[in-house]
């Protein structure tokens, strides 16, 4: 990837130090955690090394600034599992990610289960950087 | 074959995907994610994407042979191969899915078997022009060369 492009998403999101304090560098910015949900290992995959090439790091057991939420899993798809992580108080950024669904109404209902964001697939860095300009927000 | 002409027998291969619409620019994003610390990200990648694709396409093929096709069954696979083809850049493969849906919806099995003919074609497509592509890159890389940054620039 271009590493001028990827510093300026860097910095763009915060987890650079912009201040100098730090040189520049990661230590002394914004650490964000984020988890991928999806069902797709090929997505899986290649979501994990889009945050992992911004510094954002792939957890399974921790409080997570950022949830990567797919629509449509098997056994729980992802709408019911957006309403069940905020009935338990998660207050995450949830972003959507899935490919256009036909019927606007289950798009509303995604967001109305407590989704922050909802992105179209195919993922690609800028729509993630877009992401986490909310997250940026929030906090 | 000398290295330079080696790099440009890669070059307009490439491009060559991207003009017959075999790849779009998502390929161009996984190409763009690879780096040092993961330098065969690609291949693992789009490796990991035939191996399930292939699985999906067998299942899809078995659900389309039952007495009774359950139309619901087979456009979960569909749909999960649109997304996954989507997200690798095979954007034929990915627009056989789309028509392939469709005819999900209208649950009709002659036209869902006439439909998964053609997304087996351009998996089968996708998958032989990617493998030259690899090896294409592994060659330049074996005589000492460097494969270039990727770029749409056509």
């Amino acid at each position: 990837m271009s590493s001028t492009n990827t510093e300026n998403w860097m910095k763009d999101i915060g987890v650079v130090d912009l201040t100098g304090v730090g040189g520049g560098s990661t230590s002394a910015a914004t650490k964000i955690t984020a988890l991928v949900v999806d069902d797709d290992s090929v997505n899986q995959t290649i979501h994990s090394k889009m945050l992992e090439n911004l510094g954002i790091q792939n957890q399974v057991e921790t409080i997570f600034d950022l949830i990567l939420m797919d629509m449509d899993m098997p056994v729980m798809n992802g709408i019911e599992a957006t309403r069940k992580l905020r009935e338990m108080g998660v207050r995450s950024i949830i972003a959507g990610v899935s490919t256009c669904t036909r019927d606007e109404r289950e798009q509303k209902e995604f967001m109305e289960a407590g989704l922050d964001d909802f992105q179209e697939k195919p993922l690609t860095t800028p729509k993630l950087v877009s992401i986490l300009h909310k997250l940026n927000k929030k906090c | 074959m000398e290295l330079g002409q080696m790099q440009g027998r890669l070059a307009e291969f490439t491009k060559s995907l991207y003009m017959e619409g075999i790849l779009d620019a998502q390929f161009l994003q996984l190409q763009q994610l690879q780096d040092e610390s993961n330098p065969d990200f690609v291949v693992e990648v789009v490796s990991l994407f035939f191996e399930d694709s292939e699985k999906l396409l067998n299942d899809i093929a078995r659900a389309l042979d039952q007495q009774s096709v359950d139309f619901k069954r087979v456009d979960a696979h569909v749909h999960q191969l649109k997304g996954s083809s989507a997200s690798v850049g095979a954007q034929r493969v990915k627009n056989a899915c789309v028509a392939f849906r469709n005819c999900c919806e209208e649950q009709n099995v002659e036209g869902c078997l006439r439909c998964l003919q053609q997304v087996k074609q351009e998996h089968y497509l996708v998958k032989n022009k990617l493998e030259t592509l690899f090896r294409l890159e592994q060659q330049i890389v074996a005589a000492g060369g460097s494969v270039p940054m990727a770029e749409m620039t056509f």
